[in-house]
């Protein structure tokens, strides 16, 4: 786990070094949807969640829909910035 | 079986989220390098839901994926309305509700993790249980003041001593954090306290820092949610989550940094906001001699009009008047009377880089007509008229040559150059950097004060007029 912890961090910065400050907007919102894997977590929360756990039922239905929100929103928002931009052309 | 398939799709998920980034990074591919992502995004939930199976290989009850889906839905709905209703000038305050939205979500999970199996000595497995709720409720109710104050809710404020408090704070949370962690039994209680704390902290930390400057703290927020999806990487030891969340954990810190760079700040300048009174004191004292004149409406259509070559400077106070769509109306009309009409973009002009851009090119105005710094820098000697519209500290002439000034170094757009220079602004006040402008004074200047969408209104009726 740590191996690909360390590798993942150099290959984020390696990623995105090279970004023009015009795409900076876009790239924050993109790498905001993509964050949004933390959903992944909720589900597993979600599923797992005996039938009369309902702390557990709750709080893991509020996360999957806010993880929802963060998925589904952040692509969105960033498909219509880039859409902008690529009127442009 | 399941779980085989279901790893080489986390495999898959892990990639595109790579790739997506990479195309992102290149205004080509950005569009579709989002829709690889959203892609990869995809198939990782839909494996998850019906190929996960917990440590007895049970997959989810029925009752529990109707459910997810069920949320799916909602959540799905009102982020697609609310992401599609959006005006383009409140984009970035959007970004920041998802992201605290997703912070929220880390946290809920730390909170359910940490109240179900929760065996003593297993501090790695605590520890980041923890982490995740530290990270996740700081990132959402700090990304909450951030919306606020993008949206004009919440005002900057400040007291004494405050970084001292906030840093006091923090060290207490974590040292909180660690006896959790370390406790062989759960506590609800305190986690609950803690989890409280951690929102305070959260609009603590937001809450000093200038609304100019909301966009890097979005971007390092962004980050912090990033590393909390990575903690839940690790406490499900999920590979998808985990390489997902370091990713933008480390991309968004470098984002972050690139941000602060095209200001020519540092980070702990922004977070500190060190740039208060003091250091403009100093700055202005003996710069700002002469007084400022001011330009009838009438005198300023006529100035347009018979210029041939006209070159506008957009900034922030464009993009709070939502003027975009009047201001092309006036390029129309003065291109219409044969003046050559073009705009000249600064990399960070609105605080926000690439905001200008986005507003213009929403207000239907051709890309040609965008110059970048260097290539307008060029142009100014051959222009008739500048009109700057609520720019200001990216035309400040002190940033080339007062070294005191908190701005210097920063490349500017060298507006000074031309033959005359209208500047549209609300009042005298100093930009956001805290600091005068001598170019106000300059004696080629002329103001024209009120709001920039209205001035503008006003304007296009002066020069249809003529």
């Amino acid at each position: 786990m740590i191996y690909i912890l360390i590798l993942s961090i150099f290959l984020g910065v390696e990623v995105i070094a090279h970004v023009p400050s015009v795409l900076h907007t876009p790239l924050m919102s993109g790498s905001n949807a993509i964050h949004g894997v933390v959903i992944i977590g909720a589900i597993i929360v979600m599923g797992q969640a005996e039938a009369d756990n309902y702390l557990a039922l709750t709080l893991g239905f509020l996360a999957v829909v806010l993880g929802t929100l963060n998925v589904v929103g952040g692509f969105v928002v960033t498909d219509r910035m880039l859409e902008l931009f690529k009127k442009k052309k | 079986m399941q779980s085989q398939v279901l790893e080489i799709i986390y495999l898959i998920g892990s990639i595109t989220f790579i790739i997506g980034l990479k195309m992102l990074s290149h205004p080509e591919s950005a569009r579709r390098g989002n829709l690889v992502a959203a892609f990869g995004m995809t198939i990782a939930i839909l494996g998850t839901i019906f190929l996960y199976r917990d440590e007895y290989n049970q997959p989810f009850a029925s009752f529990n994926i109707i459910l997810i889906f069920i949320a799916l839905v909602i959540g799905t709905v009102i982020g697609v309305l609310a992401a599609k209703r959006v005006k383009m000038t409140a984009m970035p305050q959007m970004v920041s509700l998802f992201n605290g939205m997703g912070g929220a979500c880390a946290a809920i999970i730390s909170v359910v993790e940490y109240q179900h199996h929760f065996a003593a000595g297993e501090y790695g497995y605590s520890g980041t249980v923890l982490a995740g709720l530290l990270i996740g409720s700081i990132s959402f109710s700090g990304s909450m003041i951030a919306f606020g104050k993008l949206n004009g809710n919440v005002s900057d404020k400040t007291f004494p001593f405050q970084s001292v408090i906030n840093l006091i704070l923090l060290a207490g949370l974590v040292a909180a954090g660690i006896y959790l962690a370390i406790q062989p039994e759960t506590n609800m209680p305190v986690l609950g306290m803690l989890a409280a704390a951690c929102l305070v902290y959260g609009v603590l930390f937001v809450m000093p820092i200038g609304g100019a400057d909301m966009p890097v703290v979005i971007s390092l927020l962004n980050s912090f949610t990033g590393v909390a999806a990575a903690c839940g990487g690790f406490i499900y030891d999920n590979q998808v989550m985990l390489t997902g969340g370091i990713l933008v954990g480390s991309s968004g810190t470098l984002l972050t940094i690139l941000m602060c760079k095209a200001m020519n700040r540092s980070l702990l300048n922004v977070i500190v906001g060190s740039f208060g009174g003091s250091a403009s004191g100093g700055a202005t004292a003996g710069t700002t001699q002469g007084t400022v004149k001011e330009i009838s409406l009438t005198d300023a259509g006529v100035l347009l009009s018979y210029s041939k070559k006209v070159m506008i400077v957009p900034g922030y106070g464009l993009a709070v008047a939502q003027a975009q769509h009047t201001c092309h109306e006036l390029e129309n009309l003065l291109e219409e009377k044969g003046v050559e009409v073009k705009y000249a973009i600064h990399p960070v002009a609105g605080r926000m880089p690439g905001h200008m851009n986005v507003l213009l090119a929403e207000a239907d105005v051709p890309y040609p007509k965008l110059l970048e710094m260097e290539d307008a820098n060029s142009e100014f000697a051959s222009t008739d008229a500048v009109i700057v519209i609520g720019a200001n500290d990216v035309v400040n002439p002190a940033a080339k040559k007062n070294p005191q000034s908190p701005i210097y170094g920063m490349p500017i757009l060298e507006v000074e150059e031309a033959q005359n220079v209208i500047v549209m602004k609300r009042s005298m006040n100093a930009g956001y950097a805290g600091i005068e402008n001598e170019l106000f004074y300059e004696p080629k200047t002329r103001m024209l004060f009120g709001d920039a969408k209205s001035t503008l209104q006003k304007l296009v009726t002066e020069v249809k007029a003529n």
